[in-house]
């Protein structure tokens, strides 16, 4: 499997991505600057955390218009898996490529700690490692990670089986106290409607070695090299 | 002020902080009256801040070498050699004056300084610390002071994708009026490849990076250097402003102009921005500076050579380049999307020549300018210290167990949780041990090496004997890297004192001092970096003696690291060191009897090292399950703490020796640690080898807390009031 890291000024969870991508894929991804305007041939392309330009204007939202992003729309578009974690989920929202918005965290704080997801579906590249309805835990860091869309597009969304991962209590039970920043319905992370787009809060590279304290993030890397090659 | 306009007067120079006698020799050394310009950086070089006038004197008797030394104090972070090639950056700064002031602002900005200056020296940061001191929760600005404290650390930090993953909070009226915030910085570079500030040859280009100039901060240092009066929000503009997004774009440009064979010399500009940075560089490498401020890339109009020289925007650094080296550097920063401007070059005069618009604004001699900054041994009185108070003297409690529910759900022990969820402690991935233990740990990226850090002091100590606190201050970190495994290496020191200008504010600095170094020589514990912040004062009040240390430490192995959490039920818990219930200046006094008297503990330096030594070895051979230092609360608040971190229970043995229960279980007894084992008899075996002292203190089990004759204190119980005043207090 080939995979491309996009470095945005402000990105700061590439190098942590990379170390996850190589330790699944046993070499290291292609880090693509943000100016340039073409991603060298990629089976997965990947939006990393962090605070792109600063998160001035609107997080993702100017990160959305840098050069390379018009490649990996053009990628995404034609059936390249993207994964775009935290940051890369507010990036690729911005982009269009999924729907919603990704607002201020219900606490109005910036939150960082463990937190439990139940594994919505198991069927895409991202999460066959995973059992369906499994609850995993793996680590969320942000500011503006409280989900956001209409009732009709949330209902669209849960039709369409699009909900990657919900925020959900030990049992798996997706409870208001178990939801870190008042995301709607305890969505934490989202498919295209193709489920070849990935947008997720949570930083599954952070436990994905268990010397950090867990791997519930690794079968997410497996995964992807498993269906990607 | 406009600079062409003012003539200096009598009024202008004491505005600028300078006594009559500093003002005569600004005279002689110049040999005629300074311009407003020059005035200006003498006033910023020979501020407190700056030039430790009041401090040297006795921060030269710190000891500051060993083998594991690579650069003590005087460069912009020390160096402590981690092996492998590896070395570790480190330092720790106060900026508790503007963070009073405008605590958001005043707090990033000193996150954003203190990283700069371990990456100016070629390390890239790896975590910050910090230790926080708030005025008493019920004054009326602690809540928006932490609230603002927090958010700016955490802003700052969490946008730079450096890991804040330790520190300490604390409330003391004594901090009403004064709030100490001290942010600290690890980094980690090549042990070859340090980047010093002295400017070597001549005609050398001098060249200014980052964000552009603007008209805030001017004066910073020299509002460091003075008390406040009841008018301190009009200080309000003297605070920076900080970028922490370009702060990420300098250092990412920076650390890739490091691999190319381009810099001489790279100096952050920090307090007294271009001032400071240009004369320290060219003090240390032997030469002069000629600056033509008219490159100097300004964010506002019409900015003055007087506002050029002694603005402190953030986000900015000057470097001496090597020949030839100005087009590559160039290129790297314009990727980065940073100003680059070649502002001056080196020269063999010895001069700091500033010209402006075709006009020389100042012409000082740089060596004279470093270097002769008045250096005062100031009157100092350091009264007798309190008689010890004998445990049997203490009041004893009606109940243990509700002592210690009172303990932890106060503002003191609570939980710092609504803290450092704040924080981004895991970005980078290598967060191996979190906040929440002893001593955080991160891996050397790439290695199964660590490096553990904690920030102690405890200012209730120091108060009442500064000697002692110092000394306490000092070993507090040793051992708290102990717990986690580490070889402590080395120290930084963040000094927060009232003003000097006092003999009894001088003799609590001498004698934290005193007691610093007696802990660092008997702990081969040197200090590498550190800071002096003085005038902490308000109307006349000053802050509680806060010598807060920063300590780091190296985990050889992280396979082989402790932690507090009890692990299963069943196992023994032994207690490490001597025991004697020192209740005197104990958080149980001061808690729940509203007292702070009788002398704090005493630290034995030897039985520190000793006992630390045993555990440590305890560690590495995996011979324990779970460790823990003993400090404010004593044994049984920090037994609470283990069972709370593992969500398992545990008994306390009941106790027939010869000292009062309450003293047993809240006195603070120096040196000390609690241990969890499935092999008690062993461990005990190896202590007595050891000479140290160990006693069986209880067993691990069940979902309570409990204590002979008492009833047992559930852990739900115990974590809802540790976990729920800092929130409820904050909402």
């Amino acid at each position: 499997m080939k995979a491309s890291v996009i470095v945005f000024p402000g990105s700061n969870c590439d190098r942590d991505v990379a170390v996850s991508l190589e330790a699944a894929m046993g070499r290291k991804p292609e880090m693509v600057w943000h100016g340039n305007s073409t991603v060298p041939a990629s089976d997965l392309i990947v939006l990393p955390g962090g605070f792109s330009y600063g998160d001035y204007l609107r997080s993702g939202a100017m990160a959305a218009h840098s050069p390379i992003m018009w490649a990996v729309v053009e990628k995404a578009r034609k059936g390249t898996p993207v994964l775009g974690i935290c940051n890369g989920f507010q990036v690729l929202i911005e982009a269009g490529l999924l729907p919603g918005a990704l607002m201020r965290n219900a606490s109005l704080k910036f939150v960082c700690r463990d937190v439990l997801l139940r594994v919505e579906r198991n069927d895409t590249a991202f999460v066959q490692r995973y059992e369906k309805n499994q609850v995993i835990r793996i680590p969320v860091a942000h500011h503006d990670g409280n989900y956001f869309a209409d009732e009709a597009t949330l209902d669209r969304l849960e039709g369409e089986n699009r909900v990657a991962f919900r925020y959900c209590d030990k049992d798996g039970v997706p409870t208001a106290n178990a939801n870190p920043n008042g995301s709607q319905r305890n969505i934490a992370g989202i498919y295209n409607e193709t489920g070849t787009v990935l947008g997720l809060m949570p930083h599954p590279e952070r436990l994905a070695d268990a010397a950090l304290g867990g791997t519930d993030g690794a079968p997410m890397f497996s995964s992807l090299v498993e269906v990607l090659h | 002020m406009s600079a062409e306009a003012a003539a200096v007067t009598p009024e202008l120079v004491a505005e600028h902080g300078l006594t009559g006698e500093e003002y005569e020799r600004v005279l002689s050394i110049l040999g005629r009256e300074p311009t407003i310009t020059e005035l200006g950086i003498f006033s910023v070089m020979w501020s407190e801040h700056c030039s430790y006038k009041s401090s040297k004197v006795w921060l030269k008797t710190l000891p500051t070498t060993g083998p594991q030394v690579i650069q003590g104090p005087g460069e912009n972070a020390g160096v402590v050699d981690l092996g492998d090639g590896h070395a570790a950056l480190f330092k720790m700064e106060s900026h508790n004056h503007p963070s009073f002031i405008e605590p958001y602002q005043g707090a990033a900005t000193g996150v954003g300084g203190i990283m700069r200056d371990v990456f100016t020296m070629g390390a890239r940061p790896v975590a910050n610390l910090n230790a926080l001191r708030f005025g008493a929760p019920d004054h009326p600005k602690t809540r928006h002071l932490v609230s603002g404290v927090v958010s700016g650390i955490g802003g700052y930090g969490n946008c730079v994708g450096v890991p804040t993953v330790g520190g300490e909070v604390n409330f003391d009226p004594g901090y009403n009026g004064n709030i100490l915030v001290n942010a600290m910085c690890i980094g980690l570079a090549d042990a070859d490849k340090i980047f010093y500030s002295a400017a070597r040859g001549v005609s050398l280009p001098v060249v200014y990076v980052g964000s552009k100039t603007g008209r805030d901060g001017i004066h910073g240092a020299t509002m460091a250097s003075a008390e406040f009066d009841d008018d301190s929000d009009e200080k309000r503009p003297t605070v920076q402003v900080g970028d922490p997004f370009t702060e990420k774009l300098l250092i990412e440009a920076c650390l890739e102009l490091m691999q190319e064979d381009a810099i001489i010399a790279i100096q952050d500009m920090g307090a007294a921005g271009l001032t400071s940075s240009s004369v320290e560089m060219a003090d240390k490498g032997g030469v002069g500076f000629d600056l033509n401020l008219d490159h100097v890339p300004c964010r506002e109009d019409a900015m003055t050579a007087y506002e050029m020289m002694l603005s402190e925007s953030q986000e900015r650094m000057l470097m001496v380049l090597k020949p030839g080296a100005e087009k590559k550097a160039e290129e790297i920063f314009t990727k980065w999307q940073l100003d680059f401007a070649v502002v001056g070059v080196t020269t063999d005069t010895g001069r700091l020549v500033v010209t402006h618009n075709g006009k020389v604004e100042a012409d000082m001699p740089v060596k004279t300018l470093a270097d002769s900054a008045p250096e005062y041994k100031r009157p100092w009185t350091l009264p007798e210290p309190p008689a010890v108070i004998a445990p049997q003297d203490v009041a004893a409690p009606n109940s243990l167990t509700e002592t210690l529910e009172t303990l932890m759900g106060s503002p003191h022990l609570c939980s710092r949780r609504w803290v450092w969820e704040q924080y981004d402690h895991m970005v980078m991935g290598d967060t191996v041990r979190r906040p929440g233990s002893d001593a955080a740990v991160v891996r050397i990226h790439g290695t199964n090496k660590g490096i553990a850090a904690s920030c102690d002091v405890t200012p209730r100590y120091c108060a009442a004997d500064p000697v002692e606190g110092g000394k306490q201050a000092v070993a507090e970190t040793w051992r708290n890297l102990t717990a986690t495994g580490a070889d402590p290496l080395a120290i930084t020191d963040c000094m927060n004192f009232g003003n000097p200008e006092r003999p009894e504010i001088m003799g609590q600095f001498k004698g934290c001092i005193d007691g610093m170094r007696k802990a660092c020589e008997a702990l081969a514990y040197p200090v590498v970096s550190g800071n002096v912040s003085l005038y902490n004062e308000t109307s006349g009040a000053a802050i509680p003696p806060t010598p807060a240390i920063g300590g780091i430490g190296l985990v050889p192995d992280i396979a082989h690291m402790a932690d507090i959490a009890l692990k299963s039920d069943g196992e023994t818990l032994l207690l490490v060191g001597d025991e004697q219930g020192h209740l005197g200046q104990s958080l149980y006094m001061d808690v729940i009897l509203g007292q702070r008297e009788g002398a704090p503990p005493p630290v034995d330096l030897d039985a520190e090292r000793r006992n630390g030594d045993f555990v440590r070895t305890l560690i590495r051979s995996d011979a324990v399950s779970a460790v823990h230092d003993l400090a404010d609360g004593g044994l049984f608040v920090a037994l609470a703490e283990m069972a709370l971190a593992g969500g398992i229970g545990a008994t306390l043995d009941a106790y027939d020796g010869p000292l009062p229960q309450h003293a047993v279980c809240f006195g603070e007894d120096q040196g000390r640690y609690l241990l969890a084992t499935t092999n008690p008899d062993d461990v005990e075996a190896k202590a007595r080898e050891a000479g140290v002292t160990c006693r069986r203190a209880g067993v691990t089990g069940g979902d309570a807390i409990a204590v002979a004759g008492e009833d047992p204190v559930p852990l739900t119980r115990l974590r809802e009031v540790h976990e729920g005043w800092l929130p409820n207090y904050m909402s």
